[in-house]
């Protein structure tokens, strides 16, 4: 692998960038792996690479259906904060973040991880109160996490609109300073080409069509390009986690929503950080290149089309509008949809399951991108071990015949 | 005409075109001032007066002109207008209709146009390519953090405004049975004969004016239905404006298209006015369109050719020539070559000559350009280079001449021969335009003949004609137009005329269309020195895509992510098919294998203002207020949101302060009577014979022996067994109840309601109607409440002996009637007084009037909470957050055992059950005086500990109480049932934990039993 640094960069741009390799190489499949992680997105990247790197797993293959970081790695809005209320929250998007920081150059990949911080907006009384609760159980569990009244609001984020007359006044705000966005094609290709480096197999337009199951336990996989031999299965899907569960025979408490965002056309550098309001039900940030990157919630109904409907987007847009006025006259560029699956507690799901060797990684939400890197590293041990670490072991199946939910909707309360 | 502004005017033909002659328009571009007329785009106007370079490109700031007419131009983006609230940025100036007074501005450049600093990373070129960050900015940590405000404000284009739009949007809803999107031959013509039909049609043109390449092109000896084509347009354009069921709406883009045939049509409404003729209009229309049929008449784009140098102002598509010719009469070069593929862009040059232009050579990469075309070449003495590629080109702002050579398979071969000119038309044939029709959910097509993506198979109601079905004949376009309008209404169940009554000849002035694809044009140059750009805006090159495809990056979506290609405003309108062009060179794959990139929505940037529509500022999410709001408002009630609702939270006295205003209501509520504005409260009425047992199914607790006249307080969980909303609800008649929601739950719970109705149990006869908003609600409490309770009503007896907690009567006060509910908020006797909404405010100012002698003082939502959490009582979403069931508030008496309801079976779950859960309790800080803040997190011992403090609980209410005269606080602790009089913790940022005692719920017991 050619090392990435301005040197290099320097020395491919006086030869005309011959020297290049590639990223990683597209593998055919092997007719056996020890370990096959069925989806080449971020988490399933991660997983492969901690695999190979920490656990010494490096007769593995990625199996991708389409192309890699094609699905919701392509289609999120890269923010990334660890200010959950919860222990099991607050442990593993807090591994995800210190993991973040210093991922580009563990990598040797800038995957543009801008430490820029993330607004939580506060618009009523209720709302603080459950926001000041976070902060300070953010603060006990070593997360960081500050309050900022209305007045240090309007400092750090100088376009919000402040007015006390508006429809949702913001009386104050969460900041956590090391939230941020990133780079979410970048922190894919990065994955794939040190999993690659490390001996990772990287199957695209490999689709797995079934799971083969012996006796209780995974013996390999059908895939539209032949059958493969293994004991060690991780579907790390998004979307599509209940499908590849049902080739496992499982039925899993998960439903499949369209979640879309959007981008307007390029601007210069406006908006800071990242502002997320829950009362007007929007957030928003800006890329490095200038577009307001910009999400809601989900649409209601159950899909595994990935597109949504268009009210949905005048809803998100509106909410912006309430946040930032002078928006107003900036254009809508680009919209899109993806899936998410939800699980009933909102927490995700990093667990063995009832067939032996099959394990999975999913019901992320609206939410999994910010965890990737714990998430994989999280697997990865799990794959390994067959025993859920102290980061995984709160997520497992079992949860929801217990009751042992991760509720971290629960912070989305209702008005009294 | 001054002088000045005629010489400007040189390109400027003196007959032809749609613009206006005899009204001139004054303009400003780049703090110059302009001439142009009425009809004219700010780039027709520009060229006219023979300015080319008119914006800088987004990475290397290179100087862009214009290279199209039109929507799909990438490069000559600028900012319209100065003000703070009311520029608009990134508008392509071939779409910018001048009106007089426009003010146009360069924007990506500093500090200026002409020398733009930005220019520095062009010369660093080679050591920025595609992906180029990816490769370093990782030193040190926080290196990012360093680089990043460096090349955030290099990126970006033009700046936002400063200030709030002052401009309103409005959405249109709209069903028609046949929408067509685009008005060349082939929209005018299913327009037509779909409105003949009787149906009803909307006819949706982007520009300013219908016709498309009817406009754009000269008539030559080209028929329509045996009429020259744009006499023809004429009439049909008549015909459908006499026809009341058209619409037909210019300066409108179909923007979207959605599932079930719902397209949304951008409509331009006042952009091309001055503010001052603007008058009432919004700014811009947002249709939402449901049509039975969809007829894509959308056209095809012509694209530019991939060679070095191709990117200079002055380099224009072969077919934008043409359009600021005809449409314009505006020539943009006295001197010009035309370098193309195909036949088609042959044209530009016969239509340049005969407006007067120069024609230094037509370069066509072919050996075997059609030879009617050669000999008419020959004819006009235009110089002829077959098999050759132009290699290099000259000039800085503006293109000077080029260098031309033979070439094949292997390279360029003959010696390059310089050709000067100041006008290069480019056409590397023509892509249909299909990102509708893609948007659409159908499938694409490579067409080998026509070197292009076209409509496979459709997926909804749509068909695509013309030039977007590939059919790039007039004849075709226009009797497909005709067939698929009718066939579009017959669909609809219209009926339309299966025989062509008079139709004419229809036939072409141009030749047939042909083209031999050339995706990247060799040149002469050493390799590191070949810049062929592919896409203009995003400045990304054909060597970009080779170093995308070296580096592993050769999936086309890959490829585009990598490099940025058609990422760029114009969202790869021109540039798409080159790249995919590209990249199957590199390769060396068929392009029918690589495939297209996904087309998204919208197809051109739309203003954020006219999506939001009307759904701003005060109408965002409309306010709910009370019918007692006004009295409120006048009694100096300060307010807070709950839900949709503005709610008094207190009502301080002149010279009052919060705290003292909040202690002085609630000991007026304890000691004398209270009043609560508690209309916001959710009420739903249901109805049925089986309305007791589904309030037994969705209540944790026994609803099935509830009497007639009696009330009960229910839980309800979800099916996790978690508490979501809680309610006084009443039972008026055996089959008939009121209930009570909290107020930010009431949609919610209404909805729960129907959809386990409608979803799990529809065969029980229930009906459900929010009457939150019919009814308005007093609530009065205290120990002389029953006084003026009896003062109050005119047929109830007031008592409570005879009128017990928990029941409900019916009657009047002064005649209006009444329902009043003796249950209680605060823990004191109370009678919630509901009486039609109508009669809320003057039951609140008889309450007021009446309540005088008695000491009646309003409270607000702050003192409801502070007498609720005296007396332990839960409140919703403050106590709760969806993770706490009855059990854990300490409410297990409100959980049935006999019979089944919503969560039941989950609260026996081994975790749900556990003793160790978090649960209400109360809590008494050591020192009296200290409030807790609310939120605070519970830890065990008095300090806390590193790096993690184990939590067991946390503060939900919090009050210094004045019945107590000390500070109280509602917890949740884990195991906290059992730990009364246990001492624990509450931390404090940057403070010593302070310590607190467990103690029951129910602070005034507490306080009964000590005295």
């Amino acid at each position: 692998m050619t090392r990435y640094s301005f040197w290099s960069l320097l020395r491919e741009g006086l030869r005309g960038h011959d020297g290049w390799q590639p990223v990683w190489r597209e593998a055919e499949p092997k007719p056996a792996y020890d370990a096959v992680i069925i989806g080449g997105g971020g988490h399933g990247c991660a997983t492969a690479y901690y695999l190979a790197k920490e656990h010494g797993l490096t007769n593995i293959a990625i199996v991708e259906k389409g192309w890699l970081g094609g699905g919701n790695a392509a289609r999120n809005t890269t923010i990334i904060r660890s200010n959950y209320l919860y222990d099991a929250s607050a442990a593993i998007y807090d591994h995800a973040l210190q993991l973040w920081k210093g991922l580009g150059r563990e990598l040797n990949f800038n995957i543009m991880m801008s430490h820029r911080g993330v607004l939580n907006l506060a618009h009523d009384d209720n709302e603080m109160r459950q926001l000041k609760r976070r902060i300070e159980a953010n603060r006990l569990n070593g997360v960081e996490a500050e309050w900022l009244d209305a007045k240090q609001v309007a400092e750090y984020c100088p376009i919000i609109n402040m007015s006390p007359q508006s429809r949702y006044p913001v009386i104050g705000a969460s900041l956590q300073r090391s939230g941020g966005v990133n780079r979410h094609d970048a922190v894919v290709w990065a994955y794939a080409r040190a999993a690659h480096d490390l001996g990772v197999d990287i199957i695209q337009n490999c689709e797995v069509t079934g799971l083969k199951i012996e006796a209780g336990r995974i013996s390999g996989l059908e895939t539209n390009r032949g059958t493969i031999r293994t004991p060690k299965v991780a579907s790390v899907v998004a979307g599509h986690t209940s499908v590849i569960g049902a080739m496992a025979g499982l039925r899993l408490p998960i439903e499949s929503h369209p979640l879309q965002a959007l981008v307007s056309e390029p601007i210069k550098p406006v908006n800071p950080c990242v502002v997320m309001s829950n009362a007007v039900h929007a957030y928003c940030s800006q890329s490095d290149k200038g577009e307001l990157v910009i999400g809601a919630g989900i649409d209601a109904h159950l899909s595994y089309t990935q597109r949504g409907a268009f009210p949905v987007i005048e809803e998100e847009i509106a909410a912006v509008l309430e946040l930032f006025p002078i928006f107003s006259r900036l254009k809508l560029m680009r919209h899109w949809g993806g899936i998410v699956d939800i699980c009933p507690d909102a927490s995700p799901i990093i667990s063995k399951t009832p067939v032996k060797g099959f394990y999975l990684n999913g019901g992320w939400g609206t939410g999994g991108w910010k965890a990737t890197p714990a998430s994989g590293h999280a697997l990865a041990d799990l794959v390994a071990r067959d025993e859920p670490n102290a980061i995984a072991a709160p997520y497992s199946l079992e949860r929801f015949t217990t009751g042992k939910l991760v509720a971290e909707h629960g912070a989305a309360a209702v008005a009294h | 005409m001054s002088r000045q502004s005629a010489r400007r005017a040189q390109n400027r033909l003196d007959h032809g075109g749609l613009v206006d002659r005899t009204r001139p328009i004054s303009f400003s571009f780049d703090g110059k001032s302009y001439q142009g007329f009425a009809g004219d785009t700010l780039a027709s106007a520009l060229l006219a007066s023979g300015v080319h370079h008119v914006a800088r490109s987004f990475k290397y700031h290179r100087p862009r002109g214009f290279l199209g007419a039109g929507p799909e131009d990438p490069g000559a983006l600028v900012r319209v207008g100065s003000d703070p609230a009311t520029m608009v940025v990134n508008q392509r100036a071939t779409e910018v209709e001048l009106f007089d007074g426009l003010e146009a501005f360069p924007q990506n450049c500093w500090p200026s146009l002409r020398l733009d600093f930005g220019v520095v990373n062009d010369l660093m070129h080679r050591f920025l390519p595609a992906g180029f960050y990816y490769k370093t900015f990782m030193g040190p940590p926080g290196s990012w953090m360093f680089f990043e405000p460096f090349i955030r404000r290099a990126a970006g284009l033009g700046p936002a405004p400063s200030a709030p739009d002052p401009a309103r949007y409005e959405h249109m809803n709209r069903h028609c049975e046949v929408l067509v999107i685009g008005s060349g031959p082939a929209g005018l013509a299913a327009a037509r004969e779909a409105a003949r039909s009787g149906a009803r049609v909307i006819l949706a043109e982007e520009s300013a004016a219908c016709g498309g390449r009817l406009l754009g092109e000269a008539e030559g000896d080209a028929l329509i239905e045996g009429m020259a084509p744009r006499a023809w347009r004429g009439d049909v354009l008549a015909e459908l404006a006499a026809n009341p069921e058209v619409t037909l709406l210019t300066r409108t883009s179909a923007s979207g298209y959605y599932s079930q045939n719902w397209v949304t049509l951008f409509e331009n409404c006042t952009d091309h006015l001055p503010p001052s003729e603007a008058g009432h209009l919004p700014r811009h229309r947002l249709w939402r369109v449901r049509a039975a049929q969809v007829v894509l008449a959308t056209g095809a784009i012509e694209r530019p050719l991939v060679f070095h140098g191709n990117d200079r102002p002055g380099v224009m598509l072969a077919s934008a020539a043409r359009t600021y010719l005809h449409r314009y009469g505006v020539r943009a070069g006295s001197n010009a070559v035309i370098f193309a593929n195909n036949d088609d862009a042959w044209r530009s040059a016969f239509d340049l000559h005969d407006a007067g232009a120069h024609i230094a050579a037509i370069i066509d990469t072919r050996p075997d350009p059609a030879a009617a075309h050669r000999e008419a070449a020959e004819a006009h003495g235009i110089g002829v280079r077959t098999g050759a590629t132009i290699v290099a080109t000259q000039g800085r702002g503006h293109i000077r001449s080029i260098d031309v050579a033979a070439f094949d398979a292997g390279g360029v071969t003959g010696k390059p021969e310089r050709i000067a000119c100041d006008l290069l038309c480019v056409s590397g044939g023509w892509s249909p335009n299909v990102a509708l029709f893609s948007q659409s959910g159908g499938s694409l097509r490579y067409d080998e003949t026509l070197a292009a993506f076209v409509p496979d198979e459709a997926r909804q109601e749509v068909v695509a004609i013309g030039a977007c079905a590939g059919d790039f004949a007039l004849a075709e376009a226009v009797s497909r137009g005709v067939e698929t309008g009718r066939t579009a209404a017959r669909e609809a169940g219209f009926v339309a005329s299966a025989t062509d009554p008079v139709a004419g000849e229809t036939r072409d002035a141009a030749l047939p269309y042909r083209v031999t694809p050339a995706w990247e044009l060799p040149s002469n140059l050493p390799k590191t020195r070949i810049r062929a750009f592919v896409d203009y805006q995003n400045d990304v090159t054909a060597k970009d895509l080779h170093l995308a495809v070296r580096e592993g990056y050769g999936a086309v979506e890959h490829a585009k992510r990598y490099t940025t290609t058609g990422m760029g405003t114009d969202q790869g309108k021109i540039v798409g098919v080159n790249a995919i062009g590209v990249l199957s060179g590199v390769l060396d794959k068929p392009i029918g294998e690589i495939g297209v990139t996904t087309y998204r929505p919208p197809w051109r940037p739309i203003s954020f203002g006219a999506v939001a529509g009307q759904h701003v500022g005060g109408l965002f999410h409309p306010r709910r207020t009370t019918a007692m709001h006004d009295w409120h408002v006048e009694n100096g009630a300060v307010f807070e949101t709950v839900g949709d609702w503005l709610r008094a939270r207190v009502y301080p006295q002149p010279g009052e302060d919060f705290e003292a205003a909040l202690q002085r209501e609630c000991r007026a509520a304890r000691n004398a009577v209270g009043v609560l504005d508690a209309s916001t409260l959710g009420k739903i009425d249901i109805r049925g014979k089986d309305a007791r047992s589904f309030l037994n199914r969705i209540y944790t607790n026994a609803w099935m022996k509830l009497e007639p006249g009696r009330c009960r307080y229910g839980l309800m969980t979800n099916e996790d067994g978690m508490v979501f909303d809680d309610g006084v609800t009443a039972c008026l008649a055996d089959d008939h109840f009121h209930m009570t929601t909290t107020t930010g739950g009431a949609a919610r719970v209404l909805g729960w309601l129907e959809e386990y109705h409608q979803t799990e149990w529809p065969d029980l006869e229930v009906y459900m109607t929010s009457v939150t908003e019919q009814w308005a609600v007093a609530s009065i409490c205290g120990p002389r409440a029953p006084e003026l309770a009896a003062d109050l009503f005119d047929d109830i007896d007031a008592d409570p002996e005879r009128f017990p907690f928990m029941s409900h009567a019916s009657g009047h006060i002064d005649g209006v009637p009444a329902r009043v509910f003796r249950i209680s908020f605060t823990g004191e006797v109370s009678y919630e007084i509901n009486v039609p909404a109508s009669y809320g405010l003057w039951l609140w100012r008889t309450l007021m009037e009446r309540g005088k002698p008695y000491g009646i003082t309003p409270y607000g939502t702050e003192g409801m909470h502070l007498l609720r959490a005296e007396k332990g009582f839960i409140i919703v979403g403050q106590e709760t957050d969806g993770t706490l069931t009855p059990v854990d508030l300490g409410m297990g008496w409100a959980v049935k055992q006999s019979a089944d309801f919503i969560g039941k079976r989950s609260l026996t779950r081994s975790d749900t059950a556990r003793d160790d859960r978090l649960q209400l309790v109360g809590l008494l800080t050591a020192d009296p005086g200290f409030v807790i803040p609310e939120g605070s997190q519970i830890i065990a011992s008095g300090r806390e500990q590193s790096p993690r403090t184990p939590m067991i609980g946390h503060v939900t209410s919090s009050y210094f109480s004045p019945t107590l005269e000390r500070s109280i606080a509602l917890a949740l602790i884990a195991g906290g049932h059992g730990r009364m009089g246990e001492r624990i913790h509450v931390a404090r940022r940057g403070a010593d934990p302070v310590p607190a005692t467990i103690t029951g719920t129910d602070f005034l017991a507490g306080l009964k039993e000590a005295s």
